[in-house]
């Protein structure tokens, strides 16, 4: 026990340098992306955790922010982003363009 | 849709033109159609089994491997694709004088007939495989299954149609010319695989971006436009490329390059060997 906390301690300043980027979660639900504007800091690394609760696999797909990946149906899957500039970073899923649509807010 | 179609052009060309001249150099045999067809469909057969085989290997990582997987995907094709341009730049000349040095020893009954299905089942399967490969790669770019398998029967019909012509007697046409036009575009092919590559491995955090991105032409060109699709599946155009991606598509251009350069066939004297 004492040896594992020592262990954590020790690795904080470490984890602190490697500075993981910030989860931002993301579902996908009925063909639809919840929250639909996800809003992220200009000028960081940001680690996109899609959640797709469908039964069905998407495709997260983005020409503005040179990103596309599948997520099979129920599964959780992670996708790293920037860093931005501030701006609006449109993306839909391209398995069901007509409903699932959303965009990225870097500020 | 465009990559599929030219990359199993020129694989089912390059097969088709051996078979041709195996086929042409073979009139004489009885049964010759019987051994070249046999031989076809074994290597079918072959390059099934290859698909089959990469199939199931893609869907084993379906969760956060997809981007290790689409890049190993791509950074094989890409290898592949360097190394068959650079050994065709080469060798073309001395595999079709092996293909009809191999028919000439069964005309003269040093061999069995057998050796030409051989033959013919070899370059099927090798030509066969490589596409196979290919059109996984272009799969995992995005590319819908229907997009790729209608490209790849466009590119076989216009292959078959292209050997056929030759076939029948218009072996005179120079075919460096389609070597030459098709190793360009593929030398294009493979620096955008690269490039996505590099892109996938971004995407994982296993790369940095370095500068992203380091230009914007999508007001110009958007990757939504007919133009900028059709540039995107040929030479791999990328409107938001990071400098990663850059770096990944320029050093596969010059490392094909170079190479397809260095060993380009020293002399005619060679040929006489
Ligand atoms: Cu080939």
């Amino acid at each position: 026990m004492n040896r594992i906390t020592l262990l954590a301690v020790l690795c904080l300043p470490l984890a602190a340098f490697a500075a993981d980027p910030a989860e931002v979660p993301l579902t996908i639900k009925n063909h639809r992306f919840e929250p639909a504007e996800v809003r992220i800091p200009a000028g960081q690394k940001v680690k996109l955790m899609i959640h797709n609760q469908d039964s069905t696999p998407e495709e997260f797909e983005s020409h503005e922010l040179n990103r596309e990946k599948v997520i099979p149906a129920g599964a959780k899957s992670a996708i790293f982003i920037g860093p931005l500039q501030a701006g609006k970073y449109p993306f839909f899923g391209e398995f069901n363009e007509a409903t699932a649509r959303g965009v990225v807010i870097a500020e | 849709m465009f990559g599929a179609a030219i990359i199993v052009f020129r694989e089912s060309l390059e097969a088709a033109l051996l078979i041709g001249i195996i086929a042409a150099a073979a009139r004489t045999l009885p049964n010759r159609n019987r051994w070249l067809w046999s031989g076809v469909a074994a290597g079918v057969a072959g390059a099934l089994v290859v698909a089959a085989l990469a199939g199931s290997i893609a869907e084993m990582a379906g969760g956060m491997g997809q981007e290790m997987l689409n890049a190993s995907i791509l950074g094989l094709a890409v290898i592949m694709l360097a190394w068959h341009n650079i050994w065709m730049a080469r060798h073309a000349r001395e595999m079709v004088d092996g293909a009809k040095a191999i028919v000439r020893d069964v005309a003269d009954g040093r061999r069995e007939l057998s050796a030409i299905m051989l033959l013919v089942a070899m370059a099927v399967l090798r030509e066969g495989s490589e596409t196979v490969l290919f059109l996984f790669s272009l799969a995992s770019q995005g590319e819908s299954t229907g997009q790729v398998l209608t490209g790849g029967a466009l590119g076989l019909a216009a292959g078959a149609v292209v050997g056929y012509t030759m076939y029948t007697g218009l072996l005179h046409v120079p075919v460096r010319w389609f070597f030459t036009v098709t190793a360009a575009l593929v030398l294009l092919l493979a620096a955008g695989m690269a490039g996505q590559m590099a892109r996938f491995l971004i995407q994982g955090d296993i790369l940095p971006p370095l500068a992203n991105p380091i230009w914007d032409t999508s007001a110009w060109l958007s990757s939504n436009s007919a133009g900028g699709t059709l540039l995107h599946v040929l030479a791999g155009y990328d409107p938001r490329p990071s400098a990663m991606q850059a770096l990944f598509y320029l050093g596969t251009i010059a490392v094909i390059g170079l190479g397809m350069y260095l060993v380009r066939s020293p002399s005619p004297a060679r040929a006489s060997a």
